[in-house]
Order: structure tokens, then sequence, then C-alpha cells
């Protein structure tokens, strides 16, 4: 095994990690709002060590440049749907369940 | 097979997202239930890429782009139904 296989699969394994404790933290936080950070934050760094773990594995410098562009469409994505669900659940709490009471 | 190692870490994947789906059976919000689609959306994308390694198939990391651009669309979609129809899961 190369030494770049071997630190791609190190990287994929880190990303993986951080995929876990994202799914770990929407099931376990109290409320929406830290549900959307766990989720938004963890998620996004797992998926772009993955994808630098990927890269590493790439010949074309084309097929590199679109791995990069995916990581950067979900972050690019996910700050803005983070943004617009917090702002959702502000304005429309479920009260029924008193669990998110901002507004 | 040189790509078995990424198949597997694949599968490990799927089955953290699907830990996700108990949140989208929970709620008890909406919008808790929509993060599920939004976890979707970042994890599909890292089993596409990793099966995309696996069979050495670049095609898949263009469907894991697509994948991305398309939960990204559904959120906001959902977000803007949201704003204009009141709040809740059942009027109660």
């Amino acid at each position: 095994m190369s030494i770049l296989s071997a630190l791609s699969y190190l990287l994929i394994a880190c990303g993986l990690v951080f995929f876990t404790a994202g799914t770990v933290g929407l099931l376990r936080f109290p409320d929406v709002f830290s549900r959307l950070h766990a989720l938004t934050k963890a998620d996004n760094l797992g998926l772009g060590l993955l994808v630098f773990g990927a890269i590493l594995r790439q010949g074309e410098l084309t097929v590199m440049l679109k791995l990069v562009l995916i990581w950067l469409l979900v972050l690019f994505a996910s700050a803005t749907t983070c943004y617009l669900v917090a702002e959702a659940a502000r304005r429309h709490p479920d009260v029924k369940e008193g669990r998110n009471d901002a507004a | 097979m040189m790509g078995q190692p990424y198949v597997l870490l694949a599968a490990y994947l799927l089955l953290t997202l699907m830990g996700g789906v108990l949140r989208a059976v929970w709620g008890p919000t909406r919008a808790d239930r929509m993060q599920t689609a939004q976890l979707f959306g970042t994890g599909g994308s890292g089993v596409l890429i990793l099966l995309g390694l696996a069979f050495e198939d670049t095609a898949l990391f263009d469907i894991a782009l697509v994948l991305a651009l398309l939960s990204a669309v559904v959120v906001i979609t959902f977000t803007r139904n949201m704003w204009s129809s009141g709040s809740g899961d059942e009027p109660s």
C-alpha cells in the first residue's frame, strides 16, 4: 500500500468519524437549533475530509476540481439552508411540543 | 478487489445515515424532520463519492454533485412553504 492510499484511507476514516458525530448530535441534542448546529458543521467537515481523501486517489485535474466543487457547493448550500431552517423554526414554533420556544 | 475497503466505508456511512431516519420519525417539529433531508443530502454525496472510488467510475461524482444541488433546493422549497402556510404539523 502506497503512502498516498494510506493517507487517503486515514482522511476518509476521519471524515466518517465526523459524519458519525453529526448523526449522534442530530439524535441526542435537545432542540432544533443545536441539532442544526451539529448537522451543518460536523457533516460538512466530514464531507470535506472525505473529498480530500478521494482527491488523493484521482489522476486527472478535472476530476479533482469536480470533487472540490461538490464540497464547496455543499458548504454554500448548507450555510444557506441552515439559516433558512433556523429562521423558519423561529418564526413558526410548533407550540404543542413546547420544544423551541424562541418566538 | 481493489475497491472493497471503500465499499465497506460507504456501507458504514449509509448505516449512520439510517440513524438519522430516527430523527425524522421522532420529530417533534417539521424543521426537525427536514434536517434528516439535509443529512441525506450531505451524507448521500459522501456515499456516492466513496462508491465512485470503489468502482473507479467518475460518473458517480457527477451524481453526487446533482444530489448536493437538489437537496439544497428541497430544503429551500420547504422553508418557503413553511413560511406561507402557518405553523405545526397539524393544526391543533
